[in-house]
């Protein structure tokens, strides 16, 4: 998901038996719903998987800006552009609130920046794909947001309490985000014969990478049993993905647009479609950095931060000075 | 956690000399409800923090005062100290309306 493969302590789900009493009754807490805060004890694990899993998702968010800031000087009509502008300007609030969850578990903003720009920590790989056309807008809030809110609405009732109110906020806001990608969708797959065309091409270039989003295959994920146990995880990759897979082929459908993947039918005994698996190599490759645009956005990052230094450094000098100023007329 | 946060949840103690300061934000909603806390940003200061906080959580008309509290002023209990603190009060059920019964005929109270 924004989170995928986040790396676990490596250490193996613990039984009850081998749990300290501490350990137990944390677990209890959790079991029965109960919401962790910041200041609570909680295993070094369980810490560590949180920064992990929410700095990524907050990266996520921000690297996810550039892919649609590609076309906001380029779309085509000033509704479309404020639009655009309005759902780009939510996804820098998304990882703001996010960073901020992050934050309460002992790590600071500009460690987390670092991470990312030293590339410690990873964001979505689908923010590695490029986007080519204006169809890609309509398939990106349509198919990434569509998978990313599929992956939230749980989160909202993970274990951690910061986390969770963070992700409370983010759902609100983000449905709107998959309504205006399908927006778009549908006015090109009902306009011209070029516009239907770009629609389909772009349906084709993102359905995998949007797969992918939810992470490799429950069967190699190492890492899922803890989280679960933990509630930071609440449901597994394959469900995820297949509830995806449910809920988007009737979409295209009434877009008139096709899936690519020619194994795709419906399951009347599973009461599921069974579809095609994305290449796996193909998403080890770009989680790893070698995706066409990983380089680029890294890039972009880094320029923003390094070029943003001076406005820092000015606001605080300003606001040092200011202060002193104001301490020294007292 | 081995480090101890000082105040509030977000008061972390990593942060480096030149990251702004954290600012816990406080809004008011349309209907004349209290201040309630959304959420924390990072600001210069606490002009900069109200002008951050119009653009990261009233982004859809939710507030129409906001306050601005730098996450090191905020004092806050402790989860130690929840039972001493807390117990007391949950045993005391004649503090609710409901443990007064009393006959239909008296009307509404």
């Amino acid at each position: 998901m924004y989170a995928q493969m986040v790396k676990s302590t490596g250490k193996a789900l613990l039984s009850r038996e081998e749990m300290s009493p501490q350990e137990r009754a944390f677990q209890d807490r959790i079991d029965q719903g109960e919401k962790i805060e910041p200041k609570d004890w909680m295993p070094e694990g369980y810490r560590k998987n949180l920064i992990r899993q929410i700095g990524q998702h907050a990266h996520s968010e921000i690297v996810g800006q550039l892919p649609e800031g590609n076309w906001i000087t380029r779309a085509p009509t000033l509704e479309r552009k404020a639009n655009l502008l309005a759902k780009v300007q939510d996804e820098a609030g998304h990882g703001l609130y996010l960073y901020c969850a992050a934050e309460t578990l002992g790590v600071s903003r500009d460690q987390l920046f670092e991470m990312l720009h030293t590339g410690k920590m990873k964001y979505s790989s689908i923010f590695n794909y490029p986007t080519l056309t204006w169809a890609d807008m309509g398939a990106v809030g349509w198919l990434v947001d569509g998978a990313a809110i599929m992956n939230q609405v749980p989160l909202q009732r993970t274990s951690y309490g910061p986390y969770a109110r963070a992700m409370v906020r983010i759902c609100k806001e983000e449905s709107f985000h998959q309504r205006q990608g399908f927006q778009i969708m549908l006015t090109m797959a009902n306009g011209t014969e070029d516009q239907k065309r770009m629609a389909q091409d772009a349906l084709n270039r993102f359905w995998y990478p949007a797969l992918m989003m939810f992470g490799p295959s429950d069967k190699d994920s190492v890492h899922s049993a803890q989280s679960m146990a933990w509630k930071i995880k609440m449901n597994t990759n394959d469900e995820l993905r297949q509830k995806f897979v449910d809920e988007t082929v009737p979409q295209a459908e009434f877009l008139g647009l096709t899936v690519p993947d020619e194994h795709l039918t419906w399951n009347e005994d599973t009461g599921h479609y069974d579809y095609s698996e994305p290449d796996w190599n193909e998403f080890f490759d770009v989680i790893s950095g070698n995706g066409p645009c990983n380089t680029e956005r890294l890039e972009a990052r880094k320029m923003a931060w390094d070029d943003g230094a001076w406005v820092r450094e000015g606001m605080l000098a300003h606001a040092r000075k200011s202060q002193a100023r104001k301490a020294a007329a007292e | 956690m081995s480090k101890k946060t000082d105040s509030t949840e977000n008061a972390h103690n990593t942060s480096g000399q030149d990251e702004w300061p954290l600012w816990e934000i406080f809004i008011r909603g349309q209907h004349g409800m209290s201040h309630r806390h959304v959420g924390s940003l990072h600001a210069a200061d606490s002009e900069h923090a109200i002008k951050n906080a119009r653009d990261v959580y009233t982004r859809r008309n939710e507030g129409v005062s906001i306050w601005v509290v730098r996450a090191s002023d905020i004092a806050a209990s402790s989860p130690s100290d929840k039972g001493p603190l807390f117990d007391p009060s949950r045993d005391k059920i004649y503090r609710h309306p409901t443990f007064y019964d009393l006959p239909d005929e008296a009307g509404n109270m």
